[in-house]
């Protein structure tokens, strides 16, 4: 492996772009045959991605805090660095073209270079969890808090309460307390478990290797912290910063907890924004509760030779990933003629049976931490788009005014989804009201169309870019 | 708000937040350090000129904006620190570049 510092390293032509250097990207990376050039593009520093997070760098006592799940990037990690490809870290590729032609900044440098195949895997992010008061400073995700704490080693002083519901509520709380910060409470926003659709997938759950795990640190988190279960409201309160949180708990009397931090979560989604403006087929997960690429088993997308793998193609976790990213690794290097498809299904069959274990018990989680809609549809005060600061209220308003409308032409009315984060944190809760109001499903409502740039990029970065004659006489006159 | 959990061999890195020298280490970044300087708040909205914080950490929130060595609106959480980087906070994005 070796590393790109600026744009002027990379050659014209690339056989195979990765973007994303989380397990799948990684997986990915490693996986293509020797004999082409490869080049993993990460935003990021290091590699690893989220659920790595300064595995490179991170010091043994805090590995081991961590826990052994986090130790197997180290095994990703090697396994790429040991691979005939090129890492450029700190690199952002603002754009991906159908035709695989791809904008990439470095170091305030943007240049175009083109791919043969594309691999995306960017991963997923934070499901918006809008509460009033979610904008105070002291308000984190609790994956923001996660990674902070694998960055910089860094854990919350003071008083400092986690709320929502999923699998990383209990990892993250068993993390903070081998590393000695104890949450002053836990408030659990996890429907109850006695529902027909939840306990009708909980036979697979009760073989895949998430229950063991699971029980484990839920009770050992449980011995130590309260933890308030059944919470139907939460708000966060302060004038400058986050100062008190309160919670309802079932249909009781509003409680009032002093805290100085707050980390919420409410499960992962794909991040769609490369897909959504590529133009890739969108479906809408029912389970998930979120748009996912249309994807097969190799990762190919609805457009040719572009494959999207990990969890931007659907939440699996980082073991799914890995194996998904394997598998399109795979599929290119035949796609290349480096390996004959025989080859190719031998060496797929271990990451087939990777997913097939891990995919048992996915459908449980999903939807025993499925959120409940009064947390996915916010009260009218509440900031629904952070950016540009546009309230529920103001959305369901503009529903009222002008009829049956979309996602875009509210957008284009109040300007939620204009922000610099490009919907990223509001696109979910636009779409989900939007339904609510007009009684329809998020599928039939949509989502923002988004397009490139697909990171804020500067006027003088794109026209500083080189350029060829031909690109020249495309836009002058004469 | 925050502290660190150990003390490491990491190297330390000095950087200077509001005009005021403070240790960081190496790997951290901006928003990290930030964080371990105690800073909460690291900018005004936009629109508003409401108090905002980072959120996400991982580059997708844009609420960490800063600016650094001059340049404003840099997202801290995807940039590693250096020695002497001048870290200013408390930007709102509609200002105009000093």
């Amino acid at each position: 492996m070796r590393t790109v510092g600026n744009v002027d390293e990379l050659p014209n032509e690339i056989d195979v772009a990765i973007i994303g250097a989380g397990p799948a990207g990684l997986a990915a990376a490693a996986a293509v045959r020797p004999g082409r050039t490869v080049v993993l593009f990460d935003e990021n520093p290091e590699p690893g991605g989220q659920i790595y997070r300064g595995i490179t760098s991170s010091t043994p006592l805090l590995q081991e805090m961590l826990g052994p799940d986090y130790r197997r990037g180290k095994e990703l990690v090697a396994d790429f660095a040991a691979a005939d490809v090129a890492y450029a870290p700190r690199a952002t590729v603002w754009m991906v073209s159908a035709d695989r032609e791809l904008a990439v900044s470095i170091a305030g440098r943007s240049r175009l270079v083109t791919a043969r195949h594309v691999i995306l895997a960017t991963g997923a992010l934070e499901r918006p969890f809008p509460i009033p008061g979610w904008t105070l400073p002291g308000v984190m995700t609790c994956g923001g808090l996660q990674g902070t704490l694998k960055n910089a080693g860094l854990v919350p002083d003071g008083n400092f309460v986690i709320a929502g519901t999923g699998p990383l509520l209990w990892l993250l709380a068993y993390q903070l307390m081998a590393a000695g910060a104890k949450p002053k409470a836990i408030l659990d926003t996890t429907q109850t478990m006695f529902r027909a659709e939840v306990l009708k997938s909980a036979a697979p759950f009760l073989a895949s290797p998430y229950l063991r795990k699971g029980r484990m640190l839920m009770r050992e988190v449980r011995k130590a912290v309260p933890v308030i279960s059944g919470v139907t409201e939460l708000v966060a309160h302060g004038t400058s910063g986050l100062e008190a949180i309160s919670y309802r708990k079932g249909r009781g009397e509003m409680q009032r907890i002093e805290a100085d931090s707050l980390f919420l979560h409410q499960g992962v989604i794909p991040n769609v924004n490369m897909a959504n403006a590529l133009g890739c087929e969108m479906i809408w997960d029912e389970t998930q509760l979120c748009w996912k690429p249309k994807t097969d088993a190799w990762g190919r997308t609805s457009i040719a030779d572009i494959s999207i793998v990990g969890d931007g193609a659907g939440i699996g976790g980082a073991e799914v990933a890995a194996a998904s990213g394997a598998m399109a690794g795979l599929d290119v290097s035949g796609r290349l003629g480096l390996i004959s498809d025989g080859e190719r299904d031998r060496l797929a069959a271990a990451h087939r049976d990777q997913i097939n274990l891990y995919g048992k018990g996915r459908r449980f989680l999903d939807m025993a931490f499925q959120p409940h809609p009064s947390f996915l549809l916010p009260a009218d005060e509440t900031l629904a788009c952070r950016c540009e600061e546009v309230t529920a209220g103001q959305i369901r308003a503009t529903l009222r005014d002008l009829g049956d409308v979309g996602p875009n032409q509210v957008k284009s009315y109040l300007r939620c989804g204009m922000g610099p984060c490009q919907g990223r944190m509001c696109g979910p809760t636009v779409a989900a009201i939007i339904a609510a109001e007009r009684g329809l499903s998020p599928e039939q409502v949509g989502y923002f169309r988004l397009r490139f740039p697909i990171k804020p990029t500067t006027v003088a970065e794109i026209a500083t870019m080189p350029f060829e004659e031909k690109d020249l006489r495309a836009v002058v006159r004469g | 708000m925050f502290r660190r959990i150990e003390v490491n061999d990491r190297t330390a890195v000095g950087v200077v937040i509001d005009g005021m020298p403070f240790q960081g280490q190496a790997g951290d970044t901006v928003a990290a350090v930030l964080l371990a300087a105690g800073k909460r708040m690291f900018r005004r909205s936009a629109v508003a000129g409401e108090p905002r914080g980072p959120f996400c950490m991982m580059g997708v929130c844009f609420e960490c904006l800063v600016e650094i060595d001059g340049v404003p609106n840099r997202q801290g959480c995807l940039i590693p620190v250096t020695e002497g980087m001048r870290i200013v906070t408390g930007g709102r994005q509609t200002e105009a570049r000093q």
